[in-house]
């Protein structure tokens, strides 16, 4: 029986942000925001972002999904709220390089290391980086976009 | 009663761990395992006879398009055609859905008639009548359902309009597993002279389906969800209806004579079926067919119905799991929920025991918008699986309560 492996996934920390959120809101003032939707198990969410010149000033998001997306989601906002654009990059690049089994930078992570389970569960990984993508959408366009995936 | 250890002996795939615990698969609405006569079937026609069909004269060329052409028989057979011309090989049902839609509907369709559809379809039954919808500014209508999920006919005979050019609908919901009272709607369809199509996609590998009886005007399935291989399928239609349609793709094998001025195209059942076909494919659906008539599928019926009264009992009586889908009559389907977990996660927690269940929107995603979920989970049943698997199910939902607490 793989429970352990089963635990690895679904880790307290993840368990606790599914349940309960953080910066789990829309965001009327924010000037960047991107649709997220994986059209194959319906997960669909919006990341705002509130930038002030080169600072992420404020970060949320809604939406619904599984407790993997709801949960990497709540924790890249918590992650990512008083960063620079260029360290939120390279956090963005570090949980891809964690997912997908790449030598990563573990201090650039921190907390985000919770989410290091999901690469052992291939079908997984595009709920656990639906919000990133859609987070690196938000920053790259000034205007409304989608992002799928699938 | 079935020989439950015999017949699953006949199914290699179903002996093997998966993370560690031996595999209860449960996803056969999504597709089925294939015995070992029809995995034989298909390799000794490579081994013995492969050469093209309705060809060559050489041995090898005979004795492939004799087993084909006994193949097409045997799904005469099967779903009670009066005549091999009634049966065309396609690809699947998707296709022959196709098919009927370009061939047979949109010759005769209007800017303003209706084509009439019901609001638990899978896409497959969906999409092709909206394409044609918007080639020609006809209209899809839709046959509402209730929350037991079942269809609500109450505004049936309306529906069917004098505008009304094809009543097409699933005979099983695969999201739900309603069993659709088609006989009924068939014959209302017909006293307004409104064709039929029936998608028996999940139907065919779950109960005897007679064409004459029913009086369709089209009946479609794909092979691999009875337990034959994939990207073969077949497509039954009144011979006067297919007679008096186009082809639909053109190539070879679907012609009599061909020169640059004129085409003569070949009889039925040749006409629909262009290039060279699924040949190996189509000897497979025969080998699941006789597969399927010698267990009895009358038996394999009753024991699928047996396995989802227990799982239907055994789910009901857990706290925290809503079963979306309570119709009267139900074939091999329990679409469940959790409260307070997505379906994705059920499907990942139940993996790691070994149990293979459907998680999504299952093609259906007006069903899953008329139930306000974006997914449910799936568990679905054929003949070689046990009551100890359905008990797999109930100890996989209690492992994602744990987990879940």
């Amino acid at each position: 029986m793989s429970s352990a492996d089963l635990r690895d996934l679904y880790q307290q920390v993840i368990m606790d942000h599914n349940k309960k959120p953080r910066n789990f809101h829309d965001m009327d003032d924010a000037n960047h925001f991107a649709h997220g939707n994986n059209p194959l198990c319906g997960d669909a969410l919006v990341v705002y972002v509130k930038l002030n010149d080169d600072v992420i000033e404020d970060v949320s998001f809604q939406g619904s999904g599984c407790a993997i997306s709801v949960a990497s989601a709540s924790l890249m906002t918590e992650a990512l709220k008083g960063k620079t654009v260029a360290e939120a990059e390279h956090i963005y690049q570090q949980v891809h390089k964690q997912m997908t089994g790449d030598e990563f930078d573990a201090t650039a992570l921190g907390k985000l290391e919770v989410l290091s389970g999901v690469k052992e569960f291939p079908a997984r990984v595009k709920c656990a980086t639906l919000s990133w993508h859609t987070m690196h959408t938000a920053m790259d366009n000034d205007h409304d976009v989608s992002v799928t995936t699938e | 009663m079935l020989d439950l250890q015999a017949i699953r002996q006949d199914f290699p795939i179903l002996h093997q761990e998966v993370n560690g615990q031996p595999l209860v698969y449960l996803d056969n609405a999504a597709s089925s395992q294939k015995p070992v006569q029809v995995i034989d079937a298909i390799a000794d026609y490579y081994r013995k006879d492969n050469a093209n069909v309705h060809r060559g004269v050489h041995r090898l060329s005979q004795r492939a398009t004799d087993a084909y052409e006994a193949s097409r028989e045997k799904v005469r057979n099967f779903v009670n055609a009066q005549s091999d011309k009634e049966v065309v090989f396609v690809r699947g049902a998707t296709e022959a859905i196709n098919l009927v839609a370009q061939s047979f509907v949109r010759p005769n369709l209007n800017a303003g008639d209706e084509i009439l559809i019901s609001h638990m379809e899978h896409h497959a039954n969906i999409v092709p009548w909206q394409m044609l919808c918007e080639q020609t500014g006809a209209k899809l209508n839709v046959i509402p359902m209730n929350l037991e999920g079942e269809l609500d006919l109450s505004t049936f005979d309306e529906l069917l309009t004098d505008k009304t050019k094809v009543l097409a609908v699933g005979h099983v919901s695969n999201a739900l597993g309603t069993v659709n009272p088609i006989k009924d709607m068939i014959s209302k369809a017909h006293s307004k002279d409104i064709p039929v199509l029936i998608d028996g996609a999940q139907a065919v590998p779950h109960m005897e389906v007679d064409v004459q009886d029913l009086d369709c005007d089209f009946y479609v399935f794909s092979g691999h969800k009875m337990f034959a291989p994939t990207g073969i399928g077949a497509l039954y239609g009144k011979q006067d209806l297919l007679e008096a349609m186009p082809p639909w793709q053109g190539g070879g094998d679907m012609i009599l004579s061909v020169s640059f001025e004129h085409t003569q195209y070949n009889e039925l059942p040749y006409k629909f079926e262009a290039g060279t076909p699924h040949i190996a494919g189509a000897i497979g659906l025969g080998a699941a067919i006789d597969y399927m008539q010698d267990l009895g599928i009358t038996n394999l019926a009753n024991h699928e119905h047996d396995l989802l009264v227990a799982a239907t009992e055994k789910v009901s009586a857990m706290d925290g799991v809503r079963i979306i889908g309570t119709a009267k009559e139900k074939a091999s389907v329990l679409s469940f929920m959790i409260e307070g977990v997505h379906p994705h996660d059920v499907g990942t927690i139940f993996d790691q025991q070994g149990v293979a269940i459907r998680t999504g929107h299952h093609c259906a995603q007006p069903v899953m918008q008329f139930f306000g979920i974006p997914a449910t989970a799936r568990a679905s049943f054929a003949f070689y699986n046990t009551m100890e698997e359905v008990d797999a199910l109930v100890l996989g939902i209690k492992k994602v309560q744990e987990l879940f607490a």
